[in-house]
């Protein structure tokens, strides 16, 4: 048993119905008492999608238990048939259905069910969502594609995007372009988009694209051994990933590289002269293991940031995820634990996060600014305008987005200058921001679904501990001095102060202590 | 004598028949309800003892995604708690330990059941009992199902006031209750107008924290102020306290009926009622009015979920206007929604529990002006060009009593309003 407080991935059948759900002509169902059904609202809220998922839960309720849950099942399976005629069908048992054993399964293969049923094995107490998402996948494919004749043209496939994927929809579009620009056409795009008769089909191409290993990696090495077809390594976030990218396309298809850059601005922006106040910022990197291992590279080697720490919540990834860490020199941090995430962001004080919609919260509470690189997703997450992560224009959306929650250049210094103006000053805020950006105590209720919900209020118990055992106590004009230094740094200031001191021994702090401490940590 | 709303000439929807269709139900299980509960109980805690889906859920439903850390969490099976029960008991005790231990602030701590719980018969009664005893005074342990295989969404508030009502302390004195989890400010209306009326003692359930006052006796009469109350009721009545049945207050019509048939039981005058109930009613049906003005003549059609489908129905029809179509409800309690029935003209589908699919169906055949429903189906209706409210709005929104009268039409107004706003076409 273990207590939970936010979770960062759902259970696996939320996985397999993102599958289905970014498909088409699939329909899933889902053994499941009544209330699993809010999954729906997952997708028809965050994902704003105007049909609701292809799912239909057996809703069993308690008198059902002791009656007979297995026809219960039955005859949801033959009455979403009818209704929905899918070309194929998964089966499968969400958490409490998988403890009545009514094995879906095998019942449906009883039913003479006229198109494939594939049945799912996802063991919920185990399991979580990015494998319940891979798992299926994996499960369609092996049931459905076959080996086949290449097509003449070079094809591949863009594996891995499904419903709720965070920014599936853009990258499909990015690479389907930048793939057409080196003569390869895309031949299906799985599990987005794509129909079971398109699954059967996928054999055709000469390559998989693997776009997100979290939910198609299974896939991707089933395809290599029974479909002789080689999958790509490298996902193309960042310049260097892009361009690394194109070298592996280009070597797995026997073509030339080529990537047009025309509008590939990240790199410029970077070197301008306006960037310089990003060199060296104390970045901490948090979200699923394929978009943090991206984000590190072009933080570190793009923006010129300063990963002071990393970590994944999907263990799947953390093998990477550590080696990548060791060679930036930072421990990482693998858990799904959401207050273990908060502290170690307390621990480092970094001066930005790149994290998920939780570490954005924490930002929020903590004053320090944030920008979201991977799912959990939100409301936010799915813009209205084109917004990829990989290729050309992924560079340049990240590179718009990460500089966005930051105070900018010369604002730093103004700031700095004019602390005490009652209009600029820190607590206002980046000017770009509108209104007041970092209220550290208060939490936010959140977008959409539901507005008006009861006022939350902050519970969380921020107060700052330093480390040593030794109380340390701020003289009076320290602590004046130390409210100068701009809101962004203060927490950085204090406790590389603190530290400073408890490492001498000394206990109160003076003015003298806070510039001794800032000359020692000067870089 | 005030005026008082009449019952519709052609009779009242009590003894209609009502469509009972078994197949999908689209609703939330009763979990949902910590949402609120835990911002209405001050120094209460909800454990849930489930699966990752619960936490998930809890996260997801609502949107409400605080990220402070709230004052509820889920303790998630594992494979080895599902193993062997005793091991499960031993678990929950460390989870137990380790939460108390953090939030010395908790008084009162909910275990709340869930389907997985309930399945593998996981005795949560027994595990309160035990640790009632183990951290009394200073933390009272109850528990609760909030699972989906036992209730439906605002059924979980049922099911968590019904476990209070039992230890709940004796008393004789005369007084009133007013039972529901109300947002504050609504609950200060409704106990400040009553007060005027010279009501009183008035106590609430439940009350915002565990060391008030609140006792329970044969002297207690008790007025619901949510429809979903029906396991409380019945506890309350086991304790020796007397109901007062109304229709629920809703709207200037339903507020004054519910206030009417509390004041009767405490011998308050016509003039007294009249001096305290004259000038909000007037502000209520004026705000009504004006809110209600898109609404009047149009159709409506109600999904089943909170619960509240029948009273608001009835205010709809009777107050704005509307026409309704169909009036789900995930279940029906005549002794608890009877006066609502009795208001609401015949006409309407009344149908009990679901099967999604079929009322889907129904509902695109009807082609409702509004379409009242849950967080699953209303952007599906919206593309198909069906104007929807989201029903768990209702639920989280300040809309009982006279002042929240015309914010109770607004809300159904609103999306009316905005599809006529949007000109997304050229102009030709």
């Amino acid at each position: 048993m273990k207590l939970t407080v936010w979770t960062y991935e759902g259970p696996p059948h939320v996985g397999a119905m993102r599958v289905a759900t970014g498909m088409k002509g699939l329909h899933y169902v889902l053994h499941a008492p009544q209330g699993d059904t809010y999954a729906d609202l997952l997708f028809t809220m965050i994902e704003r999608r105007d049909h609701r998922p292809p799912v239909t839960y057996t809703t069993f309720q308690a008198r059902d238990l002791g009656a007979d849950t297995a026809n219960l099942f039955k005859q949801s399976l033959q009455e979403a048939y009818d209704r929905f005629q899918p070309e194929a069908l998964i089966v499968g048992a969400s958490c409490t259905a998988e403890l009545i054993q009514d094995d879906p399964g095998g019942m449906s293969e009883t039913m003479g069910i006229p198109v494939p049923v594939i049945p799912l094995e996802l063991p919920s107490y185990q399991r979580k969502e990015n494998f319940g998402a891979d798992e299926t996948f994996f499960q369609i494919v092996r049931a459905l594609a076959k080996p086949m004749e290449k097509t003449k043209r070079i094809t591949c496939n863009l594996i891995g995007p499904t419903a709720l994927g965070f920014r599936h929809r853009d990258d499909i579009t990015e690479l389907t372009g930048l793939l057409s620009d080196m003569g390869i056409s895309v031949n299906a795009v799985a599990p987005m988009s794509s129909t079971p008769s398109d699954i059967a089909r996928l054999g055709q191409a000469h390559f998989n694209v693997l776009m997100y290993p979290e939910t198609a990696e299974t896939a991707a090495r089933w395809m290599e051994r029974e479909l002789d077809q080689p999958f790509t390594k490298t996902v193309p976030i960042g310049v260097g990933a892009t361009r690394d990218f194109v070298a592996e396309v280009a070597s797995i298809a026997g073509v030339a590289p080529y990537l047009d850059d025309s509008r590939l601005r990240l790199p410029w922006y970077s070197k301008s002269v306006d960037s310089t106040y990003l060199t060296g910022k104390r970045v901490f990197l948090f979200g699923d293991g394929t978009h943090v291992l991206a984000a590190a590279r072009v933080a570190r080697d793009e923006m010129g940031f300063e990963v002071v720490g990393l970590g994944c919540y999907n263990r799947e990834m953390a093998r990477s995820v550590r080696e990548m860490a060791r060679d930036y020199g930072v421990e990482a941090l693998i858990t799904d634990d959401y207050l273990e995430v908060e502290r170690r962001i307390e621990e480092l004080q970094p001066e930005m996060i790149l994290g998920t919609q939780m570490e954005r919260h924490i930002g929020k509470r903590l004053g320090i600014p944030c920008a979201v690189i991977s799912a959990p997703v939100h409301v936010q997450d799915f813009p209205a305008r084109y917004s990829p992560q990989m290729g050309v224009e992924g560079a340049n959306v990240i590179f718009d987005t990460w500089v966005h929650p930051l105070v900018m250049g010369l604002e730093e210094h103004l700031l700095h200058m004019f602390r005490d103006d009652f209009e600029f000053n820190d607590a206002a805020g980046a000017s770009h921001h509108g209104g007041h950006a970092p209220k550290p105590q208060t939490a936010e209720g959140g977008q959409p679904p539901a507005p008006a919900a009861p006022p939350p209020e902050f519970e969380g118990k921020m107060t700052a501990e330093s480390g040593s055992s030794v109380t340390i106590v701020w003289l009076e004009d320290a602590e004046r001095e130390l409210k100068k230094i701009p809101f962004f740094v203060r927490g950085k200031a204090r406790r590389n102060t603190e530290t400073f001191a408890s490492e001498r021994g000394v206990e109160e702090i003076s003015v003298d202590t806070l510039y001794e401490a800032k000359a020692h940590y000067a870089r | 004598m005030t005026e008082l709303p009449r019952i519709p000439t052609g009779g009242g929807c009590r003894e209609e028949p009502i469509l009972k269709q078994r197949g999908q139900r689209e609703v939330f299980c009763g979990l949902t309800g910590i949402i609120w509960l835990h911002r209405k109980m001050q120094d209460a805690f909800f454990l849930v003892i489930g699966s990752r889906t619960c936490a998930h859920l809890l996260q997801s439903a609502a949107g409400v995604m605080i990220f402070a850390e709230p004052r509820f969490g889920t303790a998630i099976l594992e494979e080895t708690d599902l193993a062997g029960l005793a091991d499960a008991q031993t678990e929950l005790d460390k989870v137990v330990d380790q939460l108390l231990a953090r939030r010395t602030d908790i008084k009162q701590l909910f275990l709340v059941g869930s389907c997985p719980s309930e399945v593998i018969k996981l005795d949560l009664s027994r595990a309160a009992e035990r640790m009632t005893e183990k951290y009394a005074p200073s933390v009272r342990v109850l528990n609760f199902s909030g699972s989906g295989i036992e209730t439906t969404f605002t059924q979980g508030e049922d099911a968590c006031l019904a476990a209070m009502v039992p230890v709940l302390p004796k008393t004789d004195e005369k007084q009133l209750l007013l039972v529901g989890a109300l947002p504050d400010v609504v609950e200060e209306q409704a106990v400040s107008l009553l007060q005027q009326m010279g009501i009183g003692p008035i106590k609430v359930l439940p009350a915002p924290r565990a060391d008030s006052d609140l006792g329970i006796g044969e002297n207690t009469v008790f007025a619901l102020t949510q429809p979903f109350l029906g396991d409380t009721h019945a506890a309350l009545e086991r304790r020796g306290a007397h109901h007062i049945a109304a229709p629920f207050p809703f709207g200037e019509e339903g507020t004054t009926a519910w206030l009417r048939a509390v004041a009767d039981q405490f011998d308050v005058t016509d003039e007294t009622f009249a001096r305290v109930t004259d000038a909000p009613r007037a502000r209520a049906r004026k705000a009504i009015s004006q809110a209600s003005e898109s609404l009047r003549g149009k159709s409506v059609f109600f999904f089943p979920d909170s619960q509240l489908e029948i009273p608001l129905a009835r205010f709809l029809t009777r107050e704005c206007g509307m026409d309704a179509i169909e009036v789900g409800a995930p279940f029906i309690h005549k002794g608890i929604v009877g006066p609502d029935l009795d208001m609401l003209a015949k006409g309407p589908v009344l149908s009990e529990g679901q099967d999604v699919d079929l009322q889907l169906d129904r509902c695109r055949a009807a082609r409702p002006d509004l379409t009242v429903c849950g967080l699953g189906l209303a952007n599906p209706l919206e593309a198909d060009g069906l104007a929807t409210k989201w029903a768990i709005e209702l639920v989280f929104t300040p809309v009982h009593f006279y002042e929240q009268a015309g914010d109770l039409a607004g809300l159904f107004s609103r999306p009316m309003r905005r599809a006529g706003l949007l000109k997304l076409e050229a102009a030709e």
